[in-house]
């Protein structure tokens, strides 16, 4: 058995030794990058201190309003889950890569993983949680369940916003329009089928969404 | 991310002044690649400089061109009425780029300004000329499948990824910016650059500048036109290969030809010389063929892209072909 589990252990070492560099590397940022960042903003503006200040914030959330304040570098994505703890949302890739974490503002389906809160100032947001109506789901919401249009479920509350706005934006008139425009929502479990089929359904339905 | 300031001013002349003044500000307009940098350290701003605040969403046509604000963004440019009856190619580009969530954040000035996607620029631990001036390239002896065929350095073979701009460079729009010393107007062949010894520098653009729009000059290429984006799956994929063609046909003879390929140089590769031999010739395979021929010449392979090699003429060819309403 040594000769299985000598390369796992090197494999392990530099995987180690990989993540302490980065530790490391990310400590030195914290501590060099930080401070400069202070001073430099202090030769350069007027107003040292708002670099670190949190800066006011208001967001209608499915309907309410929230006035917050938020320091300029969390994302939409992190503000609705940590600090309105809206969950629904969810965090898959954090780089724009798999559609997990889509709402929309003012309508328009974006991923809240790359944009900055602050810059969503005075918008009016959509979340998973704002579809249904108290009890009564939200038509495509009931598809996705009539149709199977998931199995872990993670890639969901993404897929059920991009399929909302997809129709809303009248992209969903065939299968080949559907695939293409609901491309930005990566499904690991490979739910593609049904979740095309749920939502042609609820295109064919005619219901305004 | 780090720390930064934000500041969001309702002028021009304000956005300009923030970023020209501080060594260390950038504009931020959809953040679709901005923050994604920031998060993974390649980037470190301390300043943020928001342009949304600022009237430059404006698509309209003007005598002799087509206006586009440089914050209209993607999703509105590609679906937009006068691009699709005057710009059409520009519109295919665009709708193949990223996905619909993205296109609804990312901007027109964003789009020309985005930055490789080389893996290495992206990785921190390992040495990049682009991201540091001076540690090397991990690219050229590294895995470099998604890597430059055409004007690469010994210091930088990194590509260009945007499809947006492989059809502004066939439309030979203007990059129209103002800045600190005033405003100006950049052809679109001259605002990206190759690499050479200063791959740290993407563009022509200097500190300060703002993209105000872009203005595409009529040219009566709204007919026989194609963007053919080579990729490895059928959508939500950076080009491997892409190509945007337009020919104006008369009875059968190319009286105009444009052409430019993505995924294959430090800028959007404008193909000067096949759209020269392609003029006056008849619309054939046969003169598509030696129009991709001669466009090959110069290039350069490293060790995991030399299918681009076949891959970019058979590209220009098919992109010709439906450009030309051609049967296969
Ligand atoms: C997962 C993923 C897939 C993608 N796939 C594709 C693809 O297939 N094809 C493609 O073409 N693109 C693709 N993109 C890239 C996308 O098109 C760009 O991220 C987007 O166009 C950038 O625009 P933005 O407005 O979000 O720019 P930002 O992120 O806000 O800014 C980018 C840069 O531009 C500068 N900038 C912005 N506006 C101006 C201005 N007016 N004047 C001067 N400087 C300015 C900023 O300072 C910053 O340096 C993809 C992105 C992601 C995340
Ligand atoms: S190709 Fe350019 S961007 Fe990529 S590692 Fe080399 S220097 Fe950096
Ligand atoms: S979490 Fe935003 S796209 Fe993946
Ligand atoms: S249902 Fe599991 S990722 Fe889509």
């Amino acid at each position: 058995m040594d000769h299985l589990i000598f390369p796992t252990n090197e494999n392990e070492l530099a995987y180690e030794s990989r993540r302490d560099f980065l530790k490391q590397s990310t400590m030195l940022t914290a501590l060099v990058l930080t401070p400069a960042a202070i001073l430099k903003a202090g030769e350069n503006d007027e107003n040292i201190a708002s670099a670190l200040e949190k800066l006011p914030l208001t967001l209608e959330v499915n309907g309410i309003t929230h006035k917050l304040a938020v320091e300029p570098r969390v994302t939409l994505l992190d503000l609705l889950r940590e600090q309105l703890h809206l969950t629904g949302t969810k965090k898959g890739c954090d780089h724009g890569q798999c559609g997990a974490c889509t709402v929309h503002v003012n309508g328009a389906r974006i991923n809240s993983c790359l944009t900055l809160a602050i810059m969503q100032n005075g918008q009016k947001i959509t979340t998973i949680e704002g579809l249904a109506r108290g009890e009564q789901l939200h038509p495509m919401q009931e598809a996705f369940i009539k149709h199977d249009g998931f199995q872990c479920g993670y890639c969901t509350p993404g897929q059920i916003m991009s399929a909302v706005a997809c129709i809303n934006e009248g992209h969903a008139n065939n299968r080949d329009e559907v695939r293409e425009f609901m491309s930005g929502n990566i499904c690991r479990c490979g739910a593609y089928p049904n979740i095309v089929d749920a939502i042609l359904e609820v295109k064919q339905g005619g219901k305004k969404i | 991310m780090i720390q930064f300031e934000y500041v969001k001013p309702s002028t021009q002349k304000a956005a300009v002044n923030a970023v020209a003044k501080n060594a260390n500000a950038q504009f931020i307009a959809g953040g679709t690649n901005l923050v994604d940098l920031m998060k993974r350290g390649v980037t470190a701003p301390q300043k943020l400089v928001d342009i949304n605040g600022l009237p430059l969403k404006e698509i309209k046509k003007t005598p002799g061109h087509l206006y586009i604000g440089a914050l209209a963004l993607n999703s509105v440019v590609a679906g937009n009425n006068l691009v699709l009856q005057h710009q059409p190619l520009l519109a295919q580009a665009l709708a193949s780029g990223a996905s619909p969530q993205l296109r609804n954040m990312a901007t027109v000035g964003g789009n020309i300004m985005q930055r490789t996607r080389c893996s290495y620029f992206y990785d921190t631990v390992l040495p990049c000329n682009k991201r540091e001036p001076g540690t090397g390239c991990s690219a050229i002896e590294g895995y470099n499948r998604m890597h430059a065929i055409f004007g690469s350095s010994l210091s930088c073979i990194a590509v260009h990824p945007s499809d947006m701009c492989v059809a502004l460079a066939t439309l030979e729009a203007v990059v129209m910016v103002s800045g600190p010393g005033g405003d100006r107007r950049i052809p679109f062949a001259d605002f990206h650059r190759l690499p050479g010894e200063t791959p740290h520098i993407d563009n022509n653009l200097q500190k300060g500048e703002l993209i105000v729009a872009i203005e595409i000059p009529d040219n009566n290429l709204a007919k026989n036109i194609h963007y053919l984006k080579v990729r490895d799956r059928a959508s939500y994929a950076f080009a491997l290969v892409s190509v945007a063609a337009a020919l104006q046909i008369n009875n059968g003879t190319i009286e105009k030809a444009r052409l430019a390929m993505g995924g294959v140089a430090h800028k959007p590769w404008r193909l000067f010389e096949a759209e020269k031999m392609l003029v006056g010739k008849e619309a054939t395979m046969e003169h598509f063929k030696a129009a991709a021929t001669l466009a090959m010449t110069g290039a350069k392979a490293f060790e995991h892209n030399t299918f681009k090699l076949k891959m970019a003429p058979n590209s220009i060819m098919e992109a010709l072909r439906v450009a030309a309403g051609l049967e296969v």
